[in-house]
């Protein structure tokens, strides 16, 4: 017997997103295709739409991030929803306690909806077991384990300008072992039927047995790895990596792992380079390449808002609807 | 399907866009209208606002509009599965506009639809056009022109079969729903 999906509720809609792990390829699409339909609303001369008046969204970031916060944020505002941003420094402790706590006291204000970030993995899934049945967790990345809306941005980025998943070789460059992104990154992508997942680092980077775990192939030279890509997705490197033995020094990485254009000409002519920002640039890649023709990386941010959007109000608008199957609403 | 099944045929539909281009034309006349700009609703309404775009031979592209995410009933049926982008060729403010869909019935969707062109701009006025304007209104929402007028059980379900040909097609809600 499988486990139930504590994303999914009985009728497999999504009421909570966690991580790209346990969802369907429909499903993914469908996130996709509402997305799309939300880049139209940035176009209007008033950048909102009504959908989600009256409902609450929580901001709770346990771990500090302003992009993925303001791209939240404004996801929320652009449904119409009332926003709470709350940044809380964790105690290491009490985090069980504190969450709970935390929980509890945002949802007697009637909250809709949690986002959550926290250093620790599993926090979402452990919010999502505790919260209120009308209540709604999304992930907006704990610890190594996802991020998944970040992953999602990139797949809508990559349908935007390679439509067909089922052709594609997409390169995944820099530290994968640490990266909550990549993880939910060679999820989605091998999700949505990419059939060349290609993962790029140094040794101490990549976490064992990837290839079997995640269905891709690693690779330990750049060159190599990106040659016929017709996606380069960058990482960040944490500076900290640089202190602890993992990597030699920034310089040393930008020699081995470093985008230049030199390098990015062993993929395809028409490649896409993406990066989930912000960009160390002359450590993950040259501003040549940053600034470049073929740079996606301010779409993904335009991007991230749409997909947010998406995921925001198919869970809000999936939580009151209980065992009732969905109906084709009336158009009159 | 069964021939039961066609309310409307082709013919008789292309009959009624006929005369509703006549009558969108003589109301652009009398208000001396030159360059109205027309916006069907997804997707029946696009399927209607394509001809009649085309047989009053209207300068702007055709606009269209998903009211998807304006919808009032959100909260109790959910996101509607297939969302298309709205587009609006040129811009709203101060211009005149041709509204078309193919049946109005409760007019929450016209209500809808006016919510979003206002997101776009001010536009100088809004004229409805409907293939069918049925019984059941439930907001002070009426069209200015339509191709068919009729009334019908409220168990009672017509919709546009399209885009080629167009059918208006009839159903009793739940026991024969029409997709």
């Amino acid at each position: 017997m499988t486990t139930p999906n504590p994303q999914l509720d009985a009728h497999g809609r999504l009421k909570h997103f966690l991580t790209i792990d346990g969802l369907s390829r429909e499903l993914l699409t469908e996130i996709l295709d509402q997305a799309e339909g939300f880049l139209g609303v940035a176009q209007q001369a008033v950048k909102k739409v009504p959908l989600c008046r009256g409902k609450v969204v929580a901001n709770l970031f346990f771990e500090t991030s302003t992009r993925t916060r303001t791209t939240f944020e404004l996801a929320a505002k652009r449904l119409s929803a009332d926003v709470l941003n709350l940044n809380i420094s964790t105690s290491s402790t009490a985090k069980g306690e504190t969450l709970l706590d935390t929980l509890r006291n945002l949802e007697a204000m009637h909250v809709d909806m949690f986002v959550v970030r926290h250093a620790e993995s599993g926090t979402a899934h452990f919010m999502a077991a505790h919260a209120a049945p009308h209540v709604s967790i999304v992930n907006a990345g704990d610890g190594r384990h996802a991020h998944p809306t970040q992953a999602m941005l990139d797949m809508l980025t990559i349908r935007r300008h390679k439509p067909d998943f089922d052709q594609l070789s997409v390169a995944i460059v820099g530290d994968i072992l640490h990266s909550r992104v990549a993880r939910s990154q060679m999820l989605a992508l091998r999700t949505l039927g990419v059939p060349d997942v290609r993962v790029i680092a140094p040794r101490t980077l990549l976490p064992t047995r990837v290839e079997e775990a995640f269905g891709v192939t690693a690779y330990h030279d750049l060159s190599e790895g990106v040659r016929d890509a017709d996606v380069v997705i960058m990482l960040r490197i944490q500076r900290e990596r640089m202190n602890s033995a993992l990597l030699p020094s920034e310089h040393e990485y930008f020699q081995l792992f470093g985008l230049t254009e030199e390098r990015l000409a062993t993929a395809k002519p028409e490649a896409i380079v993406m990066h989930p920002g912000p960009i160390n640039r002359g450590v993950e890649m040259d501003s040549q390449v940053a600034d470049g023709r073929r740079s996606v990386i301010l779409e993904q941010v335009t991007n991230g808002i749409a997909v947010r959007m998406a995921v925001m109000s198919m869970c809000l608008g999936n939580q009151h609807l209980g065992s009732q199957s969905q109906e084709e609403a009336t158009h009159a | 399907m069964s021939k039961s099944d066609i309310w409307k045929d082709a013919a008789e539909i292309e009959a009624a866009i006929d005369t509703m281009t006549e009558r969108l034309r003589e109301r652009l006349e009398r208000r001396g209208i030159e360059r109205p700009l027309m916006i069907g609703i997804h997707t029946g309404g696009v399927w209607v606002a394509e001809r009649l775009h085309a047989r009053l031979g209207l300068a702007e592209p055709l606009g269209h509009l998903d009211i998807s995410f304006y919808r009032d009933d959100f909260s109790r049926v959910g996101m509607h599965p297939q969302v298309r982008p709205s587009y609006l060729p040129v811009g709203v403010d101060d211009r005149h506009l041709i509204l078309v869909d193919d049946v109005l019935q409760s007019g929450r969707t016209i209500r809808a639809a006016h919510n979003v062109l206002f997101d776009y701009g001010r536009p100088a006025s809004v004229t409805l056009a409907v293939l069918l304007e049925r019984d059941g209104r439930e907001l002070p929402i009426a069209a200015d022109v339509a191709g068919f007028e009729a009334g019908f059980g409220a168990d009672e379900q017509i919709k546009l079969s399209g885009p080629e040909p167009l059918l208006m097609l009839r159903a009793r809600r739940g026991a024969n729903p029409i997709r």
